[in-house]
């Protein structure tokens, strides 16, 4: 049977990805270390052991996080 | 000095210098200037990883955890809303429950909006956030935010990056006096005498970013702060002479002819 596919936004970046997917499994397509990253979706903070628990839906909006330098330094949006 | 370690929190620091990790040329320079400062503590923002180029090298392999505490904050907040999100964000990608949070008030100074500060930090606090608040020079103000629960505060010497240095040392000094948790000078050092000086007139420790990153060789600059604050903290505590008007010699006058 073929997986359907589902559009989501990464940050801020409209993405497909097959609907069965987990954030886990996003994370390892994008390459992306879990060690040191924050996932949001839908401004929902999730808990690095729930990744490759919560499925992604269609509309979902991810945001991948991870400190960057910065200092007594504001940096714009 | 044997013994003088900074604590806050229950946690002990070596070092009373602390570094921003931003406007290096690249990564190899903000170790090399890390290391030449002999920080324990470097602060960095949280940003939205690149998910288009890969290939980019992440801060944090640059630096060993083992090494230094990383102290998130939440530059370029304006909102508490927003300082609170990227708090938890910044739990969420770490290891601590430390944040220097900061809600700025106004782009051009970039000074702190202080009744949000407070507002933000209360919601942190009861999630159980160790919350350093990079606040104004205000003792009043940093009086409140220790009242809510705040184990240090960090009042600027000068707006962020402006390199004016200690703009108020009496301010600074009275807030030193009425607040009894440590105090970390934040924000406005231009170079070593600022950081001296602000050690001088007693704080626990200085952040700064800007002068040591924006110098012309910011390897020489990070251990010239070094230097500078071991130097103030040294003065501070050693206890310096009463200004007078007048001269006092300093060879008797007893034996002259």
């Amino acid at each position: 049977m073929m997986v359907e596919a589902i559009q989501i936004q990464v940050n801020g970046e409209q993405r497909s990805c097959q609907a069965d997917a987990t954030v886990g499994d996003l994370l390892r397509e994008l390459a992306i270390k879990t060690e040191r990253v924050a996932v949001e979706v839908n401004l929902e903070i999730m808990e690095r052991k729930d990744f490759d628990h919560r499925s992604l839906k269609q509309g979902d909006r991810v945001e991948i996080l991870s400190f960057i330098g910065g200092g007594a330094e504001e940096l714009r949006h | 000095m044997v013994d003088d370690r900074l604590i806050i929190a229950g946690r002990e620091f070596k070092s009373r210098l602390w570094v921003g990790t931003g406007k290096y040329k690249d990564f190899a320079e903000t170790k090399k200037a890390i290391e030449a400062s002999g920080a324990d503590v470097v602060t960095v923002a949280v940003r939205r990883v690149n998910i288009t180029d890969r290939s980019k090298e992440n801060l944090l392999d640059y630096l060993d955890p083992k090494k230094y505490t990383i102290l998130p904050n939440t530059a370029g907040c304006y909102n508490v809303e927003d300082a609170v999100r990227y708090a938890r964000l910044a739990r969420a990608a770490g290891v601590s429950d430390l944040i220097k949070l900061e809600v700025l008030g106004d782009e051009r100074t970039l000074f702190p909006d202080t009744a949000g500060l407070i507002e933000a930090a209360k919601i942190l606090i009861k999630e159980g956030f160790i919350v350093l608040p990079y606040t104004n020079d205000d003792p009043i103000v940093a009086q409140r935010l220790v009242d809510i629960g705040c184990p240090a505060v960090m009042p600027l010497a000068a707006p962020i990056g402006s390199g004016l240095g200690i703009r108020n040392p009496y301010n600074l000094k009275i807030l030193m006096e009425m607040v009894k948790v440590p105090i970390i000078v934040d924000a406005g050092v231009g170079t070593a005498s600022d950081a001296a000086l602000a050690m001088e007139l007693g704080a626990d420790a200085v952040l700064m970013n800007t002068a040591i990153a924006g110098a012309q060789d910011p390897i020489a600059m990070a251990e010239a702060m070094k230097y500078a604050v071991y130097a103030g903290r040294l003065a501070y505590k050693a206890g310096r002479i009463p200004r007078k008007l007048y001269a006092t010699a300093s060879s008797p006058i007893e034996g002259m002819l």
